[in-house]
């Protein structure tokens, strides 16, 4: 009797889960798939772009600027045991446009944009503006939630851009002018082990894939949370815990694909 | 009116950041302007032996200065010798004489293995697009563990019949 009962809990939970991916689908084909209205779309566009964009590029600055000065710093003192100190350029250029920049990107874009569409949506609906927009005749999906996440998926490779720019400078700073690195033996070495196609758009493509997934699930948490101040909390949670799972999950299998097999 | 526009600006800025990070990275990380450079060079076919672990992209070079690059790597079925193709840019060198020999060393102890050139003495004849350096004038990779486990076996040896 309670194997049947583990079971029945097992195939509840699924058909729940596969539920909702299902209505996240729909929510997102709903919201994206129509007519596009470019003219009030692209200003909408625009507003959304600074409040998810531009707000979170004094973070992401930030930490970038810490993180490459961390790695500068690291990095100098493993390798000049073994006398390799010239190969710092190679190994900050490449340990953040493969992998930190997209990565640490997302997951502080997780925290500082995710959750703040997510809890305006949920706001939004538990004050009933959404059905409100409804009872006007607006579809709020279209006008809600599209804006939001092409917002989301445009800054997310310009910030995770502006992120490796700004950490290679950290590094190069503690690297070159505090530690004594050759500065032309740190851009040499840097320029022979990066690439562009392999590395830089590879980190490009996550990037993008990660915005994607970080505003999908922003969005559908938004708009299926239980509409009470316990359930806009729970739902800005969910949001930051799922998509840094789902980011740093992705992330394996991204780099598993594109550098695994040489 | 005043915030939109603001807003737009900022926007814009920040766009101008994300592509002006993008050419940055382009042009001062990944040396995407030397990759223009090395595209037109003559290609040259050499045979090897034994290639030991040379990969595509590894560095060709004379006298210590980088001349090309491998492009390709194949082995012949015929005779089962390793085929390297690589890329030398004319820039950098463009008279090789024909009886150039090619050498697979490795940088350092523990590094990369890459081609290193040794120019021959003819003064009519060039390499040119499509040249093979044939086995005669190669030297494959010298293999670290293959030498180790001669030495071990000599040793032996000379242990047994002293």
């Amino acid at each position: 009797m309670l194997l049947v009962r583990r079971v029945h809990a097992l195939g509840r939970v699924g058909v729940l889960f596969l539920g909702d991916m299902g209505k996240a689908v729909l929510c997102l084909c709903h919201a994206l798939i129509g007519k596009p209205d470019w003219i009030n779309g692209f200003k909408r566009l625009v507003n959304q772009l600074y409040f998810v964009g531009v707000l979170s590029l004094v973070i992401i600055v930030l930490s970038a600027l810490f993180i490459g000065m961390v790695l500068g710093l690291q990095g100098y003192t493993i390798l000049v045991k073994f006398g390799a100190e010239h190969a710092l350029g190679q190994l900050i250029a490449l340990s953040l446009v493969r992998e930190l920049g997209p990565v640490v990107g997302a997951l502080l874009f997780a925290g500082r944009a995710g959750s703040a569409v997510t809890a305006e949506i949920a706001l939004m609906k538990s004050t009933e503006q959404l059905s409100a927009m409804e009872m006007m005749g607006i579809d709020p999906l279209r006008r809600v939630i599209a804006p939001r996440f092409w917002a989301g998926q445009i800054s997310m490779p310009v910030l995770a851009l502006i992120f490796n720019c700004v950490a290679v400078m950290g590094g190069y700073i503690v690297g070159v002018d505090w530690l004594g690195v050759d500065s032309g033996a740190f851009w040499a070495n840097m320029q022979s082990a990066v690439d562009f196609q392999d590395d830089i758009v590879n980190g490009i493509i996550k990037s993008v894939v990660f915005g994607t997934v970080i505003m999908w699930i922003a969005v559908f948490q938004g708009i299926e949370c239980v509409p009470t101040s316990e359930g806009i909390g729970r739902a800005t949670t969910r949001t930051v815990v799922y998509s840094s799972l789902a980011i740093l999950g992705l992330d394996f299998f991204l780099t598993a694909v594109m550098f695994g097999v040489t | 009116m005043m915030k939109m526009r603001t807003v737009e600006i900022t926007v814009g800025a920040f766009m101008i950041a994300g592509i002006a990070s993008l050419l940055m990275l382009a042009l001062q990380v990944s040396g995407l302007n030397n990759f223009f450079r090395e595209e037109p060079g003559y290609k040259v076919k050499a045979e090897f032996a034994n290639i030991g672990s040379l990969k595509v992209k590894a560095k060709v070079s004379l006298g210590g200065v980088a001349v090309g690059r491998v492009v390709q790597i194949a082995l012949e079925p015929q005779t089962f010798n390793a085929e390297v193709w690589m890329s030398i840019d004319p820039k950098r060198v463009e008279n090789l004489p024909i009886d150039t020999r090619a050498s697979i060393l490795t940088a350092g102890l523990l590094g990369d293995n890459y081609i290193s050139l040794t120019p021959g003495f003819s003064e009519t004849e060039f390499l040119k697009e499509g040249d093979v350096i044939p086995m005669g004038s190669t030297d494959s990779a010298v293999i670290l563990e293959q030498l180790i486990s001669k030495f071990l076996a000599g040793q032996a040896s000379s242990n047994k019949n002293p």
